[in-house]
């Protein structure tokens, strides 16, 4: 016999892993409506085979556990069952000899505290509380619940026009978002159980740069009543957008030189290049809204005058107030926070940073814009220096590896401490504080000042994008409700203390994503609408293609490519690359049609007209 | 057109064939569970499989389509495994004891199993912990049979719009139950029945009441008094494969009678009554139209009163005041019959025999109690349960001779006959009005405008000088939409008629069940053709109706009348009902 071995997988061993990776992709697919309580359970009992059998707690107890949750599943439980669970999964946390068995205990504690009204419903009624809606994915995902089914289907058809237009119905702006949606849509894509998720945003840029003509959607007669917006971002314009075509006289009031917003002085133009986004503001100006820029309400007219003039007013302000970092030396000169520079780029002053070493605090998907777009103005080197790891910053990943490959450099775990001067005022250097990865707190690890000295980085200039906040103090003013600095709407984006004030977007969520902005706007539109006692429907009547049945034969998702970046770093020129037709196509017929399989051909199919989604 | 093979056949259908339908042409039978059609296409059963040649995977026929050059086998070894485990994984959640089952025989997973050839089912049998819905009210559910096939659903939905199920619960917890609240007793629920009808097994049946009958029968105090309604004598015969011209209503008296029933009457006659009653409160209301709520909606149909209460709740004074037939034949038989036997009305017990659920309702309402204190009515059973006492007592109809209805309460007119099909009551009102306006009855068939199963009717007529607009709706679906057209002013009429069951009572959620089809049009027929041969074609010229108004009501509309034939609405609430 050997005195040593090497260890060969087993052809079990090789499938059990494999299971595991189909097993990830399964819950990163979990659909949303489904039984909190029999997850529970579910989750438990793959918790109870991890187990490796030597102690009680764990080998027994996670049984055990089961079993009474499945009393409360069944209907048989009692208020007594779900104390039995409560005082077991505790015993089992506190008792377990290892993480396999407390960690399972935790998770059914965590679910107690999350779902405790589920598990009630089901102990008093033998169900779920309420119905639970088995919606498309996709659909669901969307803040604006966008026909994505319908335009997949449309596109694989080569029906780009047809595909532009259903978006419309529900976004009016698919050039910005075929561009940078977030696209929580691909969350939970069912596509994700085969092979992975379908490249939704990449269809949606494709059939946006095929559509050719812009067809005007079908106006409503005029209703002779007027509606106010202020703030010409995504969310003041889908709103006015919207109301436009449902008759109404709307005016849209904007306190800078262009509309836009946050598209304009917020998203850079290797994104979203200028040309697409004035196209597409010009589009929706089609449907015949007035716009008033240079004009802030608040202060070149009150609120209250807006009001008076106005049957209905939706107030769209976005996060447009920088957050200041708190530390020593501030307020030198070359201390530029990222809303600053990012407005001015969008007002097309390029600065130039030719020779300059650039240090970045944040981590984010703004503070990436901005180290980005300083490569651009031509840094001669870029840090981003941030508190956390670079796997904690809240950026997306591909903005991380992109700005990464532009060549910005990140200085993770490092906190600024102050910002040295020259002896004329100038920035010299930011002074960080190295730290150590310490406990989680919140769901992210927290740095703790590691047991080092302080670290200088030399820089000429330092930018910083640490969060927006809302400038509402005028508004409050004027008796419009705050909570913190943000707008106090409801989710009817209805201002209930002010009749006929309605406010959506980035000013009530806090700074969030585009697509949440239009939604904003969209909620509005039709809530502003019923206020003003019509019922218009916004509904596009394109007849839909045939869906055929189809295998499940798994295929590699397309992804986007980017122009490299050696050549990327020199301009402003819109970084990312579309689709080809065969791409678009291949892609488009991956798609499962949740809207027609499965549960959608029962309910929750697709959104043919505006709905409230539950 | 597309071409495909099936079998080995080579056929030829229109485009949008399903591929069911395609191989019903070729004497393919694909079996089917779930599915409904044009009402529920949705492939949950999975029993419907199929092969096609280029796909890994099975087809569902009933909704996928044939498409060009397509290779279909239904017969394939891998497509009827796949059935037949469909059909045991089914099984292993369902209740299978069938000889205690009201649909033992009328069941379409028991058929279906028996056609597999099933034997034995590998699975263990897994049924839910909670077994029946609320035994009190007039439907039940039974979870322990229930397949999930989603047809109660889509027909509550989509037919009546009235929405009370739905699928609760997800995974494998995932069953259906009562939408919106959490018991039937606090829901919407019309009772309509329909749910009942549509279903393919035993998981949705009316309250059984045949003992509450029998141990009237069987106590010797009780003077039982039965009325069958106009829709039954189209249909009681059918599960005992008796055609319309065998299954009378006389044949039904000669077996109730051997049940041991003591008088059969026709609820006809009071239908008569009701139009009596209904064509005078009408006239009325024409003749001062300021007073009065516009349009007038028909009364008889208690399922509808129950979802104009719940669903419009301001319009129930748009309901004609007049009691049902069925309630009016309650009050009448505990008064003037009462008076006539020389019998205490409490002695009389009322059973009734209606094609419909939420007259069980109807007659437990506290208030329909106006003859004597006591219900008028004490019972009502469906068709379905009358069946079953036929049965129960080993009677075999086929063989009995007809026995002439008792008299006086059994004449009834052919007006009153087509009450029980949509567009009847309105048409037996318009003969009455006719005549009472102009002193002349009209041609019988004037008003035959307002037949047929069309979900929304709408005709004109004119009435000594004045149009009247008319309108007739049958399914709750289209009760809702006319009152949301009537909301919205896009539609304005005089008088509607509305039954919550599609096609009328001949359609009703109490009559005998064929899974996948309903009988209206047929039993409908049966109904205006008894009409058309019958010499009595006014319910104003029936010798009984004159005879009760001479000797006790007066007149329509009377003191009296009023009392015994007319009812508050707001005497009773609905759940949600403020």
């Amino acid at each position: 016999m050997s005195r040593l071995n090497i260890v060969n997988a087993t052809k079990a061993q090789e499938t059990v892993d494999e299971l595991y990776q189909d097993l990830e992709r399964r819950v990163e697919g979990s659909q949303p409506g489904l039984c909190p309580v029999d997850l529970a359970a579910t989750f438990l009992n793959l918790c109870h085979a991890q187990s490796c059998g030597k102690c009680t707690p764990c080998r027994v107890g996670l049984g055990q556990l089961e079993k009474l949750i499945k009393k409360v599943l069944d209907g048989t439980g009692t208020d007594q069952t779900l104390h039995e669970i409560e005082k077991t999964a505790k015993s089992i946390y506190t008792s377990a000899d290892c993480a396999i068995g407390s960690e399972a205990a935790r998770m059914v504690l965590k679910g107690i505290l999350g779902f405790r009204d589920d598990y009630e419903a089901h102990i008093k009624y033998g169900r779920c509380k309420g119905i639970r809606r088995q919606p498309v994915p996709c659909e669901y995902q969307c803040p604006a619940h966008v026909d994505i089914p319908g335009y997949i289907a449309l596109v694989h058809e080569g029906r780009y026009q047809d595909a532009c237009d259903l978006i419309r119905k529900d976004n009016p702006f698919p050039c910005v978002c075929g561009l940078i949606c977030e696209h929580p849509c691909e969350m939970r894509c069912r596509r994700t159980m085969v092979d992975d998720a379908i490249n939704i945003r990449g269809i949606k840029r494709f059939a946006v740069e095929h559509e050719g003509e812009i067809r005007m959607p079908k106006m409503f007669p005029k209703t002779g009543k007027k509606v106010s917006i202020v703030g010409g971002g995504p969310s003041g314009l889908t709103a006015a957008y919207y109301l436009s075509i449902m008759g109404h006289d709307v005016t849209v009031y904007e306190q800078r030189d262009k509309l836009g917003g946050m598209l304009r002085y917020g998203i850079p133009s290797y994104r979203l290049p200028r040309e697409q986004l004035d196209a597409e503001i010009e589009n929706l100006k089609r449907t015949g809204f007035k716009t008033v820029t240079n004009f802030s309400v608040g202060k070149d007219a009150t609120l209250d005058e807006i009001r008076w003039r106005s049957d209905a007013v939706y107030l769209a302000i976005g996060a447009h107030t920088d957050r200041k970092i708190g530390i020593e030396g501030e307020d030198a000169e070359g201390v530029i926070s990222a809303v600053e520079m990012l407005r001015g780029i969008g007002d097309g002053i390029i600065p130039d940073y030719t020779g300059l070493d650039v240090v970045v605090v944040g981590g984010g998907n703004v503070a990436m814009d901005v180290a980005r777009s300083a490569v651009r103005c031509g840094a001669k080197s870029v840090k981003i220096a941030y508190r956390r790891r670079k796997i904690d910053m809240t950026a997306l990943a591909e903005e991380v590896d992109g700005a990464v490959a532009d060549g910005c450099e990140i200085v993770e775990l490092n906190a600024p401490v102050r910002i040295e001067k020259t002896e004329d005022g100038k920035v010299a250097a930011l002074w960080t504080q190295p730290q150590t990865v310490g406990e989680v707190k919140w769901g992210r690890p927290t740095p703790v000042k590691a047991g080092v000295p302080e670290m200088r980085l030399a820089c000429n200039l330092v930018l910083v994008a640490i969060g927006q906040s809302i400038d509402s103090a005028d508004f409050a003013e004027e008796g419009v409700p705050l909570k913190r600095d943000r707008i106090n709407a409801n989710d009817a984006c209805d201002v209930t203390e002010l009749e006929g004030v309605f406010s959506g977007g980035d000013c009530v969520s806090g700074p969030a994503t585009v697509i949440k902005a239009i939604a904003g706007g969209k909620v509005a539109a039709a809530n502003i609408d019923e206020f003003l006692g019509f019922d218009h429907e916004i509904k596009c009547d394109i007849e839909m293609p045939k869906i055929h049945f189809e295998d499940h034969v798994p295929c590699g998702r397309v992804n986007m490519r980017e122009r490299p970046a050696y050549e990327r770093i020199h301009d402003f020129c819109l970084m990312e690359q579309g689709m080809t037709e065969e791409e678009a196509h291949q892609e488009s017929g991956r798609c499962l049609h949740c809207d027609h399989f499965g549960y959608g051909n029962f309910r929750g199919g697709r959104e043919t007209q505006w709905s409230a989604q539950q | 057109m597309v071409s495909a093979t099936i079998d080995n056949i080579k056929i030829e259908v229109p485009e949008n064939t399903t591929i069911l339908d395609a191989a019903k042409k070729i004497g393919v039978r694909i079996p089917t569970l779930c599915y409904w059609k044009d009402l529920n296409d949705i492939g949950a059963c999975r029993v419907c499989l199929v092969e096609v040649e280029g796909y890994d995977r099975l087809l569902t026929a009933c909704n996928n389509v044939v498409e060009e050059g397509m290779v279909i086998r239904t017969d394939s070894r891998r497509a009827k495994r796949a059935r037949k485990n469909n059909v045991q994984l089914i099984l292993s959640q369902h209740k299978d004891e069938c000889p205690t089952c009201v649909r033992s025989g009328n069941c379409s997973l028991q058929t279906l199993a028996n056609t597999m050839n099933l034997e034995d089912s590998p699975f263990e049998k897994e049924l839910p912990a909670i077994e029946k819905s609320d035994a009190s009210f007039p439907l039940i559910r039974d979870y322990t049979k229930c397949i999930k096939c989603l047809r109660c659903i889509q027909v509550c939905d989509k037919i009546q719009h009235v929405n009370v199920w739905d699928v609760v619960n997800s995974g494998g917890n995932s069953t259906v139950d009562v939408a919106d609240y959490y018991t039937l007793k606090e829901s919407d629920c019309a009772l309509c029945g329909q749910c009942i009808t549509h279903c393919p097994v035993g998981a949705l049946v009316e309250r059984d009441d045949t003992e509450v009958a029998l141990h009237a029968i069987y106590d010797e105090n009780k003077t039982v008094v039965v009325q069958i309604a106009p829709a039954i004598r189209t249909a009681w015969g059918e599960p005992f494969g008796m055609n319309a011209e065998e299954a009378t209503i006389e044949r039904l008296a000669s077996c109730l009678k051997r049940i041991g029933v003591d008088y059969v009457f026709d609820t006809n006659f009071t239908a008569d009554l009701t139009i009596m009653e209904e064509a005078n409160e009408f006239l009325e209301r024409v003749k001062d139209r300021s007073a009065s709520r516009f349009p007038m909606f028909t009364s008889c149909c208690p399922g509808w009163v129950r979802f104009i209460k719940s669903h419009y709740p301001e319009y129930v004074d748009n309901l004609s005041s007049a009691k049902s037939p069925q309630q009016m034949f309650g009050a009448v038989a505990k008064s003037y019959y009462a008076e006539i036997l020389g019998k205490d009305p409490k002695d009389i017990f009322v059973v009734s025999i209606m094609p419909c659920l939420a007259k069980k309702h109807e007659c437990a309402i506290p208030a329909m109690n106006d003859a004597c204190g006591d219900p008028d009515v004490d019972v009502s059973l469906t068709t379905r349960e009358v069946d079953r006492l036929i049965r129960m007592a080993h009677i075999d109809p086929k063989l009995l001779e007809d026995t002439p209805l008792d008299m006086p309460l059994g004449v009834g007119s052919g007006a009153g006959n087509i009450f029980g099909a949509t567009g009847g009551v309105m048409e037996a009102a318009l003969r009455t009005a006719y005549f009472a306006v102009t002193g002349k009855n009209p041609d019988p068939d004037a008003f035959k405008d307002v037949r047929g199963m069309d979900g929304w009717k709408e005709v004109s007529f004119d009435l000594a000088g004045t149009t009247l607009r008319i309108a007739v709706v049958n399914g709750l679906g289209n009760a809702d939409n006319l009152l949301k057209a009537l909301k919205h002013r896009e539609v304005m009429y005089d008088f509607v008629e509305v039954m919550a069951c599609p096609g009328g009572c001949v359609g009703g959620g109490g009559q005998p069940i064929h899974d996948g089809y309903s009988m209206k049009q047929e039993r409908a027929d049966v109904l205006y053709t008894q009409d058309k041969n019958s010499n009595l074609r006014f319910s104003h010229e029936n010798p009984s109706i004159k005879a009760i108004y001479e000797d006790y009501l007066g007149e329509p509309l009377s003191e009296k009348s009023e009392h015994l034939l007319h009812t508050d609405h707001h005497a009773w609430k609905m759940p949600n009902e403020d």
